[in-house]
């Protein structure tokens, strides 16, 4: 393997921001004073008028000066987000309803949709005319290997027949283990990675 | 107005929404003329990042012209055209004081451990975001920069974000002349990344990636080595140890965060079953692939509490693992004059133009990395 394929001089701006008093400890150091003494003790901006319910977090006395308010907690989402918001950001209580509140709003938010003759355009709104162009072939596989799951759970739900129930189930079990990895492999070359 | 509303797990439209009201006397609304999808919208996208409640907008990198300002706004004016940091920062509090604008005190009520991001689910402050025909911008005082004139709103809107982490991640590696630094993920910041490294004096910079396209392009941006890890080598460490002499590289900046592949245990446990935050694959490379004594940059997105990080090797080996969201206002003045003086030209990374009208289409190419994405920028129907 070659080394220094490169030299570092030829690229532009080289060095430029080098300063060799540069110490990987910024911005803490040279600004380690006596304010860091002070503690929760600053000149507080004006607070923004509370008119809306804001959850915070019960590691802080109060609300910020500022907040968004986005999308203030409703439904049966929002009494699962009230309860989190009891706990501390350091326990799982906090954050794992939160991620089950965000499933339910999911639900609450298609409900809503249909409440105002509002029929989600879920092909739209997964951007799927974007596969269709660019990844026709996987889009085809996914949706396929998904049809094949639901027309083949619905077939086992509706038979009636107790004796082939057992035989049945194993052989969802088998198709519905083959969907999942083939969804995870799926997942993996597309969702994955980088992205800072 | 029109804006990116999300409805739930990789499901986002455009809606008709009320404009932005002035709520604070600091506040200041701004029509958008750029806005961009980030890679840690993808988090959200994919519904990994907690309380990102149905119904909100996103988009923490955008540009745009102040309409309206509130009564206690005295450093911009209506007509200002500005880059607007994605962090929400108040200037007065403890944090803010030290330059930690990513940290800020008073602007995030939901949680303590992050500061206010724009457009990045309640768990960053619960504001609306950048996606949008106009967005509520607070603290319009500290935050928003004017775009110094002849500049372009291309390198401006990559200013907001991705060119300052990218930097500060190198800033935070403690890179000193003559280091070898490597980079893991080839996304918008670790290409940035990769080329602030060369600015603070790197001897040799590696990335790390698994898309060729984005190899490719990195060698010719940064420029610097780049190898793909599924292709070129059967473990990224073992690899990195080999190339440096058997040493391991001085830094290493993880530029992935929590969607990382690479590890089917990491993949199961952090990104389907979300019992840990995120894939913890980029995190356990770089401590493993550092030197000894040497520093880990952190500015990959990973979700709050617990992850399965060998933090053993940390002690073990003496290292130094910094991280932080960036403090963009920081960065700012420097950056501006990099970006003139043409030491960094951002807008270079720039593929995709997307009608916001599309914005599902948009998320779905970046996110499924389709013909050959690397930043999409989202074009405004009033900035057209
Ligand atoms: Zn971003
Ligand atoms: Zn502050």
């Amino acid at each position: 393997m070659q080394k220094h394929v490169i030299d570092p001089k030829s690229v532009p701006g080289w060095g430029i921001d080098a300063d060799p008093e540069n110490d990987p400890t910024y911005p803490m150091k040279p600004h380690r004073t006596d304010l860091e003494e002070q503690g929760y003790n600053w000149e507080r901006p004006t607070q923004q008028p509370i008119d809306v319910e804001i959850l915070h977090s019960n590691e802080r006395p109060n609300v910020t000066a500022v907040f968004g308010t986005a999308s203030p907690p409703q439904g049966l989402s929002g009494i699962i987000r009230r309860w989190a918001f009891r706990w501390s950001e350091n326990e799982y209580n906090h954050w794992l309803p939160l991620i089950l509140a965000d499933r339910v709003n999911v639900v609450e938010g298609v409900l809503e949709d249909l409440a105002h003759g509002k029929f989600p355009n879920i092909w739209k709104e997964k951007g799927y005319n974007a596969s269709w162009k660019h990844d026709r072939t996987s889009l085809i596989l996914r949706l396929s290997a998904f049809t094949a799951v639901t027309a083949g759970l619905v077939l086992w739900l509706t038979s009636g027949d107790d004796d082939k129930g057992s035989r049945k189930k194993k052989k969802n079990k088998k198709k519905a283990r083959y969907y999942d990895e083939n969804e995870y492999y799926a997942d993996d070359r597309y969702y994955d990675e980088n992205q800072y | 107005m029109l804006a990116m509303d999300y409805r739930g797990p990789k499901r986002v439209r455009v809606t008709q929404k009320p404009m932005p009201e002035i709520k604070h006397p600091e506040d200041a609304i701004v029509r958008v003329t750029r806005s961009c999808i980030c890679g840690s919208d993808l988090h959200l996208y994919n519904g990994n990042v907690p309380d990102t409640r149905v119904g909100t907008t996103f988009g923490h990198e955008f540009v745009g012209e102040v309409v309206e300002i509130g009564s206690e706004v005295t450093k911009l004016k209506v007509g200002d055209h500005v880059i607007v940091p994605f962090n929400i920062s108040c200037g007065k509090c403890h944090f803010c004081k030290q330059g930690l604008y990513g940290n800020c005190h008073e602007s995030n009520p939901m949680a303590t451990a992050v500061g206010a991001i724009y457009g990045y689910s309640h768990t960053a402050g619960g504001f609306h975001g950048g996606q949008a025909e106009y967005v509520r911008v607070p603290y319009a005082n500290l935050n928003p920069t004017v775009i110094p004139p002849g500049m372009d709103l291309d390198d401006a809107v990559l200013l907001t974000d991705v060119v300052p982490t990218g930097y500060q991640a190198a800033e935070m590696a403690g890179i000193q002349p003559g280091n070898t630094v490597v980079v893991f993920g080839a996304g918008p910041v670790g290409i940035m990344a990769a080329k602030s490294a060369w600015l603070f004096g790197a001897g040799r910079v590696i990335v790390l990636d698994k898309e060729d396209y984005r190899l490719e392009f990195v060698r010719n941006y940064a420029p610097c080595e780049a190898y793909n890890f599924e292709k070129d080598m059967q473990d990224p460490v073992l690899f990195i140890k080999k190339i440096t002499d058997w040493m391991g590289a001085d830094c290493v900046i993880d530029a992935v965060g929590a969607e990382a592949s690479g590890d089917v245990m990491q993949t199961i446990t952090g990104r389907k079953l979300l019992l840990q935050a995120g894939s913890a694959t980029a995190i356990h490379w770089a401590i493993n692939s550092v030197k000894k004594g040497g520093i880990v940059s952190v500015v990959g997105v990973y979700g709050p509490t617990d992850n399965l990080v060998p933090i053993g090797n940390v002690l073990n080996k003496g290292l130094t693992i910094r991280g932080n969201q960036t403090a963009v206002k920081r960065h700012l003045p420097r950056l501006i004059e990099h970006v003139m003086n043409g030491v960094i030209k951002p807008k270079e990374i720039i593929t995709h133009r997307i009608p916001l009208e599309d914005i599902a289409d948009g998320y779905r190419m970046f996110s499924d990395k389709l013909d050959n994405c690397i930043k999409p920028v989202l074009m405004m129907p009033t900035a057209r």
